[in-house]
Order: C-alpha cells, then sequence, then structure tokens
C-alpha cells in the first residue's frame, strides 16, 4: 500500500508561514479554549486563527462593570456599595494576549490573532500587543456594517485601506484582512488593500443576521453555521482576485468536505479555513478531510497542493467569461430552458 | 492600604473608623469571624478583601476570615479559634453583639485575651434604629470584657492596638468600641500605624503564652466544667486579680504606645483649666465636641473641664479620682444610652458611686444625649456647661431634644457655635447612587493626602433605597477637626440635582458671602426663573456667589451615562480654591486612575474627558437684585393629609424632624398605617404613559410594578361624566363585564420610573413594534395632570372582589394592593410579590417581617407602606429582630389559633343567646374562599349586634375575641439572609411546627439590605462581599430541606418567568392548612445590571435550569398523586447566558477568568445534577397513579 504523505506534498504557505497543510482553523469561539486548540493540532490543522479580541466589547463590559458598580453604591446609610472592589484589574485585552502566548506554548503550529478594534487607538495598541504577546500573525476582523447614510462607500474603503497601512507600521509580523463581499468593485477593493501593504486577504467574512421573533415580536440574534452554497460566492471572487494581488489568498465560509478545499484551492487559495464543519462534525473531521484530500489527489495524480493553486482562477480557465456577466446569462437561460 | 509598612515616617491616609480599626484587627490576628450588621459591616468586608487580595498580618500569613451564620455563631467561632490558641477577633453592633453576650461571659470567664471591635449603635427598642450610640455597649457591660472607648478615627486605630496589647497582658478581652456611623463612617486623614508599630506593641511571649493555653491533645486539659453550689461562687471570684491589674496593664500599654507613635493617652483623659469649677465626663465621639467646646469657652475664661472616659471597664476608681482637678464643683456625666427604670445611666452611676466610695462629695447630675446618633452640637455642650452653674441644676436631663412631657431637656442656644473661621465647610447635596459621596471620599482623599490641610468628611443619607438624597459634609481646614457634628454653616453647597431645590431647603445653612454650585438643565442667562422663590431670596440676601453646569449634558457627552459625580468634583475643586485649579486636576486624575483603574482603562479616560469637559461648561450667574419666582418650595405633604401625616411626618420628611418635641411622637412605636401616600417624591424623570387603543388589559403591568404605582379599575361608565379632561378610558374586555369601562392609571408623584412595566407589556403596536400599550414619557410636563387624574382614579369605586377570580392575573390588577409607594429600590424584584399577597387576601393577612429591605421599606420612618382598604381593615405588620422571625410570626399564629378555639368555646357556652342558627354557621363556617370569610364577617358582625344587648362577663370576653373568629392569613416575610442563615434554625422548627403559617422568602441571593455581602443563597462564582473572590460552594437548597419533612407546602416561583405560578403557588400556599414556604426569585441592585431587564433576567434564570419553578403540595398525597410537580421545562439555554448579563458573575470573569471558568463549570454542573435530581422526584408516582398503572 502506498503511504499517500510521503508522495503527495500538501504544505503551502500563507502571509510568509510554511504550513504543512492547507486546513487552517478560522477564528471562532472554539479556540477560546488551549484544549481545543491543541486538540486542532492534533487533528491536522496546520494554524489557527483565534477567536477575536473584541475592542468594542472590552469597553463595553468596562463601561458596565463601572456603570453598576456607581449604581449600587451609596443607595442607602446601611448599603454605601453592593459589590466588593475587584481583587485584580479588570483584565481586558490581556486576558488574550496571555490566551495567545498558553496557545504559543501549547502547540507547534502557527497562531493568528484575531483582532476587531473600533477605534484606529485600539487597532493600533492591540494589533502591538498581540505582536508582543507572540502572534505568527494577525487578522484584522473589519466588522463595519455601515449603517450611518451620510458615510459614502468610498469614505468605509478608504477607512479600511488607512486602517490596513496604520497596522502594518505598528506591527512586523504579517497581517491579513477579513472582508465582506459587499463593496462595489471587490476586485478594486483587494487590489488597494494590496497596495496598502496587507499580506492576505481573507475571504469573506460571514455577517450575523438577526431574524424576527413573530410571536413576541422582537429581533432575535441569529447563528446559523455554513454550508457548501455559501462556498460559491468565495471561489467565485477568489478566483477573479488571484493573480491581480501579491497578498495570499484564504477562503472561509462553507468549506465542509475535501472537495471544498480542492476548489478553493483550485480558486486561488493559499489555504481554506473551516469552522461550522468542525462545529457540526467535531474537531476530529479534519483529520478525515486531510485523508480525502489524500485520496482524492492520488486518484488524479496530483503531486502537491501548490500545483494545484490557482489553476481554476479566472485567468487559468479558457472561458474567463464563465466569472463575468456571460456565465450570468448563461446559467438563467440554462435554468429556462429545464 | 498596605500591610507590611517598615518605614518610620508613618503614612498619613484618609480612611474611616471602621477601615482603622479593621487594619489594625487585621494585622494582629490569624483567625476572624464575620457577619454583617450596620454599621460595622464594612470592618468584615475589609478584612475579607484583604485576605482575598492575599494581605498579611504582622507574622508574614494571610489571616483566616470566615462569614458566619450569625453574630451567636461568630462569637462562637471566636470563642472556639481562641480556645484553640489562635488570635482571634471579630466585629460587630447592636443586636450582633446581644447575640454574642453569652458567649462573651464564657470568653471573659475563661480570661481570654481577644479585642471585639465594636461600632456601637442604638438597640432595637420601641423601633430598631441603625444609627450610633451606646446601648449595645453599655448592654454588654456585665461580660466581664473590658470597654476601652475611641472617639475619633485616629483614636480608633490607636485604642484598636492599645486593646490588643493589653488583652494579652491582663487576660482581660476587650470591647473596643466607638460610635456607629459618626466615627465608623466619618472619613479623616490619620496617619497610619506601620506594622512596625504593631510589631512593638505586641509582645511575643505573651502570644506564646496565649497558645500555651490552648485546648490541645498534647496537653490535655479540660475548661468549661460545670460547677456546683459548693464552688461555683469561689471560682467566679478567682478572676479578681486580673480585673484589679488590667487599668494598670492598659495604662502601661498606652505609655508604650506614646513612646512608639507619639499620641499619649490616659485611663481618664482631662482636657480643660486646671481650676476648673464646672466638668462634663463623657466617652465616645461626642468628647471630642466637648473638647472643641471647651477649647472656645477656655479662651472666653470659662472655668471648665472634661473629662474623656476611655477605658470604661474596668473602672479604676483610683485613676478616675486622680484626673478629676479638685476644684471641680459641679460635674454632668453624659451617658449614650437610655436605661429606662434605672436610678440613672451605667457612667452616671459609676461616677457617683466611684466618688461615694472615695468619700468625694460634689455635685454630680446625669444626662442622656445623642440616641440613635442624634446630633450632639457646641451649643449642646453649652447648654449642660451652663446648666451647671444653676444652684440646682436638672439631674436626669436630656440634652438635645424638646421632652414637653417629662420636660426632661434643656434649653440651649442653638445658634453658638464654635466652627473655626478657616475652616472650609462645604455640603453637597446627591442622589443615591450618582455618584456624589463617592467623588466627595475622593476629594476628602485627595485634600488629605496631596495638601498639609486635615480632612473630615461625614455622609447622610435619607430612608429611601430610590431616590434617596445624600447629603456629604465636608470639613478642610489647617487645625485638626474634633467636629463630629453636622455642619450647619456652610461656605460652599452644591445640588447635584436641580429637582432637589423645591423639595430642600439647602440654603438656609448658606454662611453670607457662600458659594453655591447647581447643577441646571438650564444655563446661567435662563436659570434664574427656574428657581423658587426662596432660593432666589436666599441668594441676593446673603450675597451668594452662583454656579451653574449641565452636568447631566455633560456626562452624556462624556459617555459617563448619568454618572455626574466627576464633573460636579470638577467644577467643587474648580471654584473652591481649595487647591490651585492645575494642581486639583492633575489630583483628580489621579485619584480617578486610583480609584477606577481596575474596572479598565476606558472608564479612567471617560472619567478624565469628563474632568476636561467639565471645566469649559462651568458657568457665574450674574445675580438679579429682584425675586421673580412665582413658585417656592413644594410643602412636604398635602393640605389634605391627616393631622398625624401633617404635625408629625410631614416635619420628618421635610428634614425637620429633630425639631420634633417628645409629646409628638407616639409612646410604644406605633404608628397609622398607609402614610407613604402622602409624601409624594416625584423621583422619576419619565413615567409610563398608557395608550389605551392598543392596551388588551392583561395585568401584566399592574402585577409587576414594584411601587404599587400603576393601577387598573373597571367601573360604570357614568363615573366618566366628571372626569379630568385628559382622563383616559376605553371599554372593559371582560367577558361579564363588557358594559362598563376600563382605566389603567399611573401615580405620576410616586412612580420611580423603573420601566419594569413597560418591558413586561406584550402589547406591541402593529406598525412600529417600539410603541408599546405603555411608553415612556418625561414626567415633569405630565406631572400637573396626570396628578389629577390619579385623584380622579382613586375615588373611583375599587371593582367589587366578589366579580372578581382571584386566580388570575388579569382579574388580580383590579384588587386593591394594600401596599404601596414603597421606599424600595427602583425596579426592586421583591416589592411585587409582597403586593400580590396583600392584592389577595391583604384585608386578613399579619405580617411578621424580618430585619431587612423587606423592613426598611415595609416600616422606616416617615412614611410607611403597608395601607388600608375601603372597610378599615388592612395588613397588620410588624418586624421583631433579624433573627427571630419565623417564631415571631408563628406566635402570632398561635395567639390567633388560641383566641379562635376560646371564641369557638364562647359560641358554644353563649349559643342560647346568640340563637343556635347563628352560633352553628358560625363554627361550621366554611372559610376556604373569599365568599365564605365575608358571609364569616357579617355574621361576626351580627355576634358583636346581639352580644352588645347581653351584659354578662363571658358575653363582653367574646366581643374582645370575636373577630379571631374571620380567617386570618398570617405570613412570615423576609429575606434569605434571615431564612438561609441567621433565622434558619427557627424557621426550620416552625415549619416543622405543623402550624398554619406562609413564608415568604423574597431571595436575592446576598444579604442586600447591609450591601451584598454572601449568604448561604449566593450561588457558586457569584462574587459578593465576603466573597470577593467568587463564592466556592453552591447555593443550599432551602426548597428541598423543607421538603424533606413532607407535610410543608413548598414552592419556588419566578414571577418574571410565570406570574401565573406565581399566582397560584402563592394562593395555594394561603390555602394549605399547615406550614408554607415559598421561596421568591427576586432580582436585586446587588446583581448588577439595569433592573428594566429584571423580569427577562427572572426568565433567562428558569429557562437555564438554574431556578426551577415547582410546588411540593402534601395535599395531594392522601389523593395519591405526587405531591412534588416540577412547573418548568428542562434548560433551553446555558448558564451563561443566564449568569454573564449580571455583575455579579461577570466581575470575576473579567478579572479573572481562570477562577470563573473553574466555578462556572462547577456551577453549570450544579445545575445539571439538581434538574436531574427534580426530574426523579417529578416522575415519581403517587399512590393513586401505583393503582391505575
Amino acid at each position: 500500500m502506498i503511504d499517500l504523505t510521503k508522495t503527495i506534498d500538501l504544505s503551502t504557505t500563507y502571509l510568509g508561514l510554511k504550513l504543512k497543510n492547507p486546513l487552517v482553523a478560522s477564528s471562532s469561539p472554539m479556540c477560546r479554549e488551549v484544549g481545543n486548540v491543541r486538540r486542532l493540532e492534533d487533528a491536522g490543522a496546520s494554524a489557527v486563527v483565534l477567536h477575536s479580541l473584541f475592542e468594542e466589547q472590552i469597553d463595553i463590559d468596562s463601561d458596565e462593570l463601572d456603570r453598576f458598580m456607581t449604581e449600587s453604591s451609596d443607595t442607602s446609610a446601611e448599603s454605601t456599595s453592593h459589590f466588593p472592589d475587584l481583587l485584580f484589574k479588570v483584565m481586558g485585552p490581556d486576558a488574550y494576549l496571555k490566551h495567545i502566548a498558553k496557545c504559543k506554548a501549547a502547540v507547534q503550529i502557527p497562531i493568528i490573532a484575531s483582532l476587531n478594534g473600533t477605534t484606529t487607538g485600539g487597532w493600533l495598541e492591540y494589533a502591538k500587543l498581540m505582536q508582543q504577546a507572540g502572534a505568527d500573525a494577525l487578522e484584522l476582523n473589519i466588522y463595519n456594517i455601515p449603517v450611518n447614510p451620510d458615510i459614502s462607500g468610498a469614505e468605509v474603503e478608504q477607512g479600511y485601506i488607512d486602517l490596513v497601512q496604520a497596522v502594518k507600521k505598528e506591527v512586523t509580523i504579517p497581517v491579513s484582512i477579513k472582508l465582506g463581499p459587499y463593496f462595489s468593485s471587490m476586485a478594486n477593493m483587494a487590489k488597494r488593500l494590496d497596495g496598502a501593504g496587507a499580506d492576505g486577504l481573507v475571504l469573506f467574512n460571514r455577517f450575523y443576521q438577526p431574524d424576527y421573533d413573530l410571536e413576541a415580536l422582537e429581533v432575535v440574534p441569529n447563528l446559523i453555521l455554513s454550508n457548501s452554497h455559501e462556498l460559491l460566492l468565495r471561489l467565485h471572487w477568489i478566483a477573479v482576485i488571484y493573480g491581480s494581488v501579491k497578498a495570499d489568498l484564504a477562503l472561509t465560509g462553507g468549506v465542509h468536505s475535501a472537495t471544498d478545499v480542492i476548489k478553493a484551492m483550485m480558486a486561488g487559495a493559499r489555504v481554506a479555513m473551516m469552522t461550522s464543519a468542525l462545529l457540526k462534525r467535531g474537531i476530529t473531521f479534519l483529520d478525515t478531510i486531510a485523508t480525502e484530500l489524500l485520496v482524492w489527489m492520488g486518484e488524479h495524480e496530483y503531486d502537491s497542493i501548490r500545483q494545484m493553486q490557482g489553476s481554476m482562477s479566472r485567468n487559468a480557465v479558457p472561458q474567463p467569461a464563465a466569472f463575468e456577466r456571460a456565465n450570468y446569462m448563461k446559467v438563467l437561460s440554462s435554468y429556462a430552458m429545464r | 492600604m498596605s500591610n507590611s509598612s517598615t518605614t518610620t515616617t508613618r503614612p498619613k491616609v484618609t480612611i474611616d473608623g471602621n477601615e482603622a480599626a479593621a487594619y489594625v484587627a487585621h494585622q494582629s490576628n490569624e483567625v476572624i469571624a464575620i457577619y454583617p450588621i450596620t454599621p460595622s459591616s464594612n470592618m468584615g468586608e475589609w478584612a475579607d478583601q484583604w485576605s482575598a487580595e492575599q494581605k498579611t498580618n504582622i507574622w508574614g500569613t494571610v489571616p483566616t476570615v470566615i462569614e458566619m451564620q450569625s453574630e451567636g455563631g461568630a462569637a462562637g467561632a471566636c470563642h472556639g479559634a481562641l480556645q484553640a490558641g489562635s488570635l482571634c477577633t471579630t466585629f460587630t453592633a447592636s443586636q450582633g453583639l446581644l447575640l454574642m453576650i453569652p458567649n462573651m461571659y464564657k470568653i471573659a470567664g475563661e480570661l481570654t485575651s481577644t479585642v471585639f471591635h465594636i461600632a456601637a449603635r442604638a438597640l432595637a427598642a420601641q423601633a430598631l434604629s441603625i444609627f450610633g450610640d451606646h446601648s449595645d455597649v453599655m448592654s454588654a457591660r456585665s461580660t466581664g470584657f473590658g470597654m476601652l472607648s475611641s472617639n475619633s478615627v485616629q483614636e480608633v486605630m490607636d485604642m484598636a492596638l492599645i486593646a490588643q496589647a493589653a488583652t494579652l497582658e491582663s487576660r482581660l478581652p476587650f470591647m473596643h468600641f466607638f460610635d456607629g456611623f459618626r466615627t465608623s463612617h466619618e472619613v479623616a486623614k490619620v496617619e497610619q500605624l506601620s506594622a512596625d508599630d504593631i510589631r512593638a506593641m505586641i509582645d511575643e511571649k505573651l502570644v506564646f503564652a496565649h497558645r500555651k493555653r490552648a485546648l490541645s491533645p498534647d496537653n490535655p486539659f479540660i475548661r468549661g466544667t460545670a460547677q456546683n453550689p459548693d464552688v461555683y461562687f469561689q471560682a467566679r471570684e478567682a478572676c479578681n486579680p486580673f480585673y484589679i491589674a488590667a487599668p494598670t496593664i492598659v495604662q502601661n500599654a498606652m505609655d508604650q504606645f506614646a513612646a512608639i507613635a507619639g499620641r499619649q493617652y490616659h485611663l481618664f483623659d482631662y482636657f480643660g483649666a486646671p481650676d476648673a469649677e464646672r466638668l462634663i465626663i463623657m466617652m465616645g465621639s461626642g468628647a471630642e465636641v466637648a473638647h472643641e467646646t471647651v477649647e472656645a469657652l477656655l479662651a472666653t475664661g470659662e472655668k471648665i473641664g472634661l473629662l474623656k472616659v476611655r477605658l470604661y471597664r474596668p473602672f479604676s476608681i483610683e485613676h478616675f479620682v486622680a484626673a478629676i482637678p479638685l476644684s471641680v464643683k459641679s460635674i454632668a456625666v453624659l451617658d449614650r444610652t437610655k436605661e429606662p427604670g434605672a436610678t440613672g445611666e451605667p457612667l452616671y452611676v459609676d461616677v457617683l458611686t466611684a466618688l461615694a466610695e472615695m468619700g468625694i462629695a460634689k455635685k454630680v447630675i446625669g444626662g442622656r444625649y445623642g440616641l440613635s446618633s442624634k446630633e450632639f452640637t457646641p451649643a449642646m455642650v453649652k447648654g449642660v456647661y451652663d446648666e451647671l452653674l444653676k444652684p440646682n441644676p436638672k439631674n436626669h436631663f436630656t440634652i438635645g431634644i424638646k421632652d414637653d412631657v417629662t420636660h426632661t431637656s434643656l434649653d440651649f442656644d442653638p445658634e453658638f457655635s464654635t466652627e473655626a473661621p478657616g475652616t472650609v465647610r462645604a455640603l453637597f447635596y446627591g442622589l443615591g447612587a450618582d455618584g456624589t459621596v463617592g467623588a466627595n471620599k475622593n476629594s476628602i482623599k485627595i485634600i488629605g493626602e496631596e495638601t498639609e490641610n486635615y480632612a473630615q468628611g461625614y455622609f447622610v443619607y435619607d430612608s429611601k433605597k430610590s431616590g434617596s438624597i445624600t447629603t456629604s459634609h465636608l470639613r478642610f481646614g489647617p487645625k485638626p477637626i474634633r467636629s463630629s457634628y453636622l455642619i450647619s454653616k456652610a461656605n460652599f453647597i452644591a445640588c447635584h440635582q436641580f429637582s432637589f431645590l423645591e423639595r430642600i431647603d439647602m440654603l438656609k445653612s448658606a454662611e453670607p458671602g457662600a458659594t453655591f454650585l447647581l447643577n441646571s438643565p438650564y444655563d446661567a442667562t435662563e436659570v434664574w426663573n427656574h428657581l423658587p422663590r426662596l432660593v432666589q431670596e436666599q441668594i441676593i440676601s446673603r450675597k451668594v456667589k452662583f454656579y451653574v453646569i449641565n452636568g447631566d449634558e455633560v456626562a452624556k457627552a462624556t459617555g459617563m451615562g448619568g454618572r455626574i459625580n466627576t464633573i460636579m468634583q470638577t467644577c467643587f475643586f474648580a471654584i473652591s480654591g481649595v487647591l490651585p485649579r492645575e494642581e486639583a486636576i492633575a489630583a483628580i486624575k489621579y485619584a480617578i486612575k486610583k480609584t477606577y483603574g481596575k474596572r479598565g482603562d476606558t472608564v479612567v479616560q471617560k472619567n478624565y474627558a469628563a474632568v476636561d469637559a467639565a471645566l469649559n461648561h462651568l458657568q457665574e450667574v450674574q445675580v438679579p437684585d429682584k425675586v421673580t419666582a412665582l413658585f417656592d418650595l413644594r410643602p412636604p405633604v398635602p393640605a389634605q393629609a391627616p393631622s398625624f401625616v401633617r404635625d408629625v411626618l410631614a416635619h420628618i420628611i421635610a428634614g425637620n424632624g429633630d425639631n420634633l418635641p417628645v409629646s409628638a411622637m407616639p409612646i410604644d412605636g406605633t404608628f397609622p398605617s398607609g402614610t407613604a401616600q402622602w409624601e409624594k417624591r416625584n423621583i422619576a424623570l419619565e413615567i409610563p404613559v398608557w395608550d389605551e387603543a392598543l392596551c388588551i388589559q392583561c395585568g401584566k403591568c399592574v402585577l409587576v410594578c414594584p411601587h404599587a404605582v400603576i393601577r387598573a379599575k373597571v367601573y360604570d361608565d357614568s363615573y366618566l361624566g366628571n372626569a379630568p379632561a385628559t382622563f383616559k378610558a376605553s371599554p372593559a374586555r371582560w367577558k361579564d363585564m363588557k358594559d362598563r369601562k376600563y382605566t389603567l392609571q399611573v401615580a405620576p408623584e410616586d412612580c420611580t420610573g423603573c420601566q419594569l412595566c413597560v418591558e413586561v407589556c406584550p402589547a406591541k403596536s402593529k406598525s412600529e413594534v417600539k410603541h408599546r400599550a405603555i411608553n415612556m414619557m418625561a414626567q415633569p410636563p405630565l406631572r400637573e395632570s396626570e396628578a389629577a387624574n390619579w385623584d380622579y382614579f382613586l375615588s373611583i369605586p375599587e371593582t367589587d372582589r366578589k366579580a372578581l377570580s382571584p386566580t388570575q392575573v388579569k382579574d388580580i390588577q383590579l384588587l386593591r394592593p394594600l401596599f404601596e409607594f414603597s421606599g424600595a429600590c427602583s425596579g426592586c424584584g421583591e416589592t411585587p410579590y409582597i403586593k400580590l399577597v396583600t392584592q389577595l387576601f391583604g384585608d386578613r393577612v399579619m405580617i411578621a417581617n424580618a430585619t431587612g429591605c423587606t423592613s426598611i421599606y415595609g416600616g422606616n420612618l416617615p412614611t410607611t407602606p403597608y395601607c388600608i382598604n375601603e372597610e378599615g381593615r388592612g395588613p397588620s405588620w410588624s418586624n421583631s429582630l433579624f433573627e427571630d422571625n419565623a417564631e415571631f410570626g408563628l406566635g402570632q399564629r398561635l395567639a390567633v389559633d388560641k383566641q379562635n378555639e376560646y371564641a369557638r368555646e364562647l359560641v358554644w357556652r353563649l349559643g342560647f343567646q346568640i340563637g343556635e342558627e347563628l352560633a352553628q354557621a358560625i363554627i361550621n363556617a366554611d372559610q376556604k374562599t373569599e365568599q365564605g370569610i365575608f358571609a364569616q364577617r357579617e355574621r361576626v358582625a351580627q355576634l358583636k349586634a346581639k352580644l352588645a344587648g347581653v351584659d354578662t362577663a363571658e358575653a363582653r370576653d367574646l366581643v374582645s375575641v370575636a373577630d379571631s373568629l374571620v380567617k386570618k392569613s398570617v405570613w412570615i416575610i423576609g429575606g434569605d439572609g434571615w431564612a438561609y442563615d441567621i433565622g434558619y434554625g427557627g424557621l426550620d422548627h416552625v415549619l416543622a411546627s405543623g402550624r398554619n403559617v406562609n413564608v415568604l422568602v423574597l431571595d436575592t441571593e446576598v444579604y442586600s439590605n447591609t450591601g451584598g455581602q454572601a449568604s448561604k443563597s449566593t450561588p457558586r462564582g457569584a462574587v459578593a462581599k465576603f466573597a470577593a473572590g467568587g463564592k466556592p460552594a453552591g447555593k443550599k437548597d432551602l426548597a428541598l430541606m423543607a421538603i424533606s419533612y413532607g407535610s410543608v407546602y413548598v414552592a419556588k416561583i419566578a414571577m418574571g418567568s410565570s406570574d401565573m405560578h406565581t399566582v397560584k403557588a402563592i394562593t395555594e400556599a394561603e390555602a394549605y392548612d399547615g406550614p408554607s414556604l415559598i421561596i421568591a426569585y427576586s432580582h436585586c441592585i446587588a446583581h448588577g445590571y439595569d433592573l428594566a431587564h429584571g423580569l427577562d433576567q427572572q426568565k433567562a434564570a428558569v429557562n437555564s435550569g438554574y431556578w426551577p419553578l415547582f410546588r411540593y403540595n402534601p395535599d395531594l398525597a392522601p389523593q395519591g398523586k405526587n405531591p412534588f410537580q416540577l412547573d418548568s421545562r428542562p434548560a433551553s439555554i446555558g448558564l451563561k447566558d443566564y449568569i454573564y448579563n449580571e455583575t455579579r458573575y461577570t466581575m470575576l470573569a473579567k478579572s479573572n477568568p481562570e477562577r470563573a471558568q473553574e466555578l462556572f463549570k462547577l456551577a453549570q454542573d450544579d445545575v445539571t445534577s439538581k434538574w436531574k435530581l427534580y426530574e426523579h422526584m417529578s416522575h415519581q408516582n403517587g399512590v393513586a397513579e401505583e393503582v391505575k398503572k
């Protein structure tokens, strides 16, 4: 029996990091526990993106703590306070930074920290701290929902560019940026971010979309795990962008099988990131995917992942129009003919 | 405070008396047993906090701190720890000290070294009082403990150490006491003793000797024998040499202390003219007032003196007599306690005895002062000296009150003042919880620690837990401050809440030329016309410098929300000139960092921004020279209030209770019910407004309103004829009352603005869901019209109860609550349950109330919430103690049952006169339903009418007990501190008694009233005082313990999760002819979140499985059914989705995530395993079900 691991090279590089395979655990609450990070490594993940540090959450937590400690003080002569003094300082980013260090100590694979800031000061300060804490790279998770009608798309986009430039000045570790798909010109945006110095583009963030509870007439948070259908949007844009930027591309959202990974690679991604599949099927599912990946590559006589990366990007396919308007027309007409 | 200073220059710290005592106690002990009781709780809190922070004592080890279930328990634990060789201490006050007395006799009888630190407080007599006097320590004076008194915060630190040194050498245990609140809570600049100082005072040989005397199997002996008439007496006398030696030992310790720290004390310290003729003898903080007065009067040549008693027990007659100048002719002894029926108060009697024994003849009078922190001022001291000038001075006098009944009181000139001219005297009026007090404490620290000035702060609160007014009294100056009395002549006054202007005459204390700082929504150009007439007059006539700032706007703009404290503090420094402006700002910022740094950098930054913004918005007002106001201060109560309310309570409301004479007071603590309705506090900025078109008339808002300010009535539409124009009504949505009208009315002046009603309202607009059937709107524009509507609403007759079903929430809204407008916190989670009980059974309910929040909002003057229905019936209410409430309620049950039994006997005996038919009907009455009770009431009325014509002893007897023939419902109400901890033994006994009492435990999972200390109800992982690192142990399952009897109705309820379940459980409990226990989830300010969401949190508690709803009804067992009914579903959310909405959990998760995670996992396991157990219990078949099978 042939040991495929010896004959097929799964390795890839991402953000300058040499990875043993393209399977990366994307940023999720699963990574809050060092034990899970260790299990991810054991199951075959080549890198882990930690859950995001939310600057806004840190500020809100502090503010609420202060508010409720103050508002429950001096209510009467008998109860001049209702809480003991804090034994320790509220950790703020410290807990996250410690977590980075712990993960680094626990595993051999690269640890990518994830940051979700709200203020320029916060982005820069926390980015620096994450580097100091030992992160191998930094993923900027820009979760910006532009609800203000007075802010133009151009201003929003410029904000992204400024941020990447500023963070790049502060840190020496590679910086990737995780984006949503809602740009008027995705390809242009990717190019500009590339120009601003981004080392990687992570496509795409999944925005949680609140649902309605019709009985209570309330807006309720809604968390639906991804599925393979969501892969297509990502494949499309990675295929389009591949080749036009120096930055490494990562595909996140909708990766649920070895074939999804292969598609991601062929579109041009350096890594395929996963969370939902692991939440649904357990961390050890990574191992299954890695095995299936090898089997597929063996059956189809691929020697390495690198070989297939970008092999079906927009410029590598015979009809680039497949990624353009023509493709849309074709799908519609084929649908009508059924 | 650092714990291991080795510096020779001692730091100056600004701390209060409690912290000073706790500091020395924590440094010099190994075991500390604690229990919360005002005003001593903070000492235990400090000790617990320091040990949690791993601060060590002088031997380098962290003292073990343990919270006990009561002060009796704390004393017992102390006794044990001492007997086993530890250095052990405790802190207490008032009733707590009384509970320690049995152990104190033991500890003293065994000559055991220890110091108990006491924040001396009044005892509950005709009423409870949390404030300071010496009633408690005087009640313990016969225990054999030494008694050492401290008069000021510095002395507290010093005497704590002197006591510790003396107890080890003398072997006498000591009570070290200081005045509750006046000293325990006064913040002052003091010199902090170093660890070296403490080490130097504690002789290690004596510590070893203490250990050597300990019980040990390695050196076995027996202590604590029982002795018979032959030897007990002699053995009791065997300790005498130690008592004889003790005073000298204490004086030696004082001398040694003087050599170390430079402050010399004596057992009796004399201050005054060497040739004084008139002498006052006293102890406690009042002695400092007397000192200040003597200082002032000596300057005028008066021949007076003051003897401060420091070591009160053992009382050294020799030292005492030696301290009194021979020139003294007359002496006034002042006692801060009252011993009714005695020949005199204790210190007075001791002085008389001492002089008599030494053969010294002097004129001696005794008097009482300062009970319950009654103000004691230089004017009163002078009044006493003046009395001594008289040829026949009044003996057994009182000073500081007007006694127009037995004429004990002395007159004095209230205008006499000894305030030093160089002292800054500042008064700040704030709203409880607006941060004013905290900011002022910071200011004192800044001034005390950044300048050479001496500083003093004292804080006064009113009795309400919502919208309470705080008054901060701050003094700063170059001379030491002995003025332990409130400021009545201020040169700076700040009003942090604009609405106070029309309620309080705050400028009455303004000196000419004083500065007045007002937080105002109006700027400098507009504010004048919004000031009441009196305020304008005072500003003009006293040439007051007047500044305004829109603090609320600045707070909002800088992200501070409603917290104006930093802004107002900055303004104070900017205009008071206590420090140069730049220096002050730097110091404020430093203090901010120190105070809030632990809460996160963002908090610090916001406060910095507020400081900077404050200065930009501060404006000086150009004061006009004419009064232009068209309105004035509002009267404290409306003119139509009953005379007692007008003549007595109104003065208390207005802050003039000190002026009420003895004759105005009830003789035995009895007060009329239902007086809260007259105290219109107008504290809500926004009130709910009804949208009658949307309302589905479900009654949920009425049910949850903590203050009973939302009411509903169904009535005949003829009443609408005279209604005010804005009075709203809509057709009633009741099947049987379709032709009638329904109104939901809010009491605008009583609402606290908590929003629970809005949050619970299920009716949302179809076109804009945020609009509900009730919505919050600004109160001021609605106040007048809605107040008129409220009055009109009250004039409409109550809906007939007979037409309603008391098991339906929809119908319950129409039952009049007999508990209204309490002073509970805005959004209180307890009061809705109590209100519901009064709606259901209010006309026949007898409430025994444990001490705690429920007794404070239920019975603290000036006005009280339990009220009376249109027939003149309503809840009877009384509070006995904290620890005995179950027994107190049981006693009421026994009395009612016995009277009922006797009345029934008499009805039998008098059957002929009464008429057999009526007698039979009375005896056999079925009072299970309200209709049955009403019918019995009518029969009893007939009975009384018939008996009126019968002039026999038995008939008269029957009339006096006839009311007991109508069912009474006894409710025993209290919090978890009572039920789970201090009162548990009694509660357990009462539940086992089989008697028909209903116990309602309002479970907030902490001692809410004393400031959030952990109880055995506190859940695992929650942070509370005395559990600063998160409570390690799980919550006690009180319900399960009661269920184990099999004969107790038990229910666990949460109104926010199921109001129907709550109603059902309360109704079933009342109907059950035996003991019932209801444990009610009560959200609380001590949980740390916006209580507007209190009901959602209750829901989350149930949905997470943390607070399962169930009922255990023993009545079901005889029917062959399983008595245990699990009424909520298995967890649908994780525990974290419930607990991490609350500061009590998040503060640990954010500051110590690993520990939080560890405790969280255990807590989640608790929930899971407890659920399994309940589920198993609920699946047990009853006998009937078994048979069916």
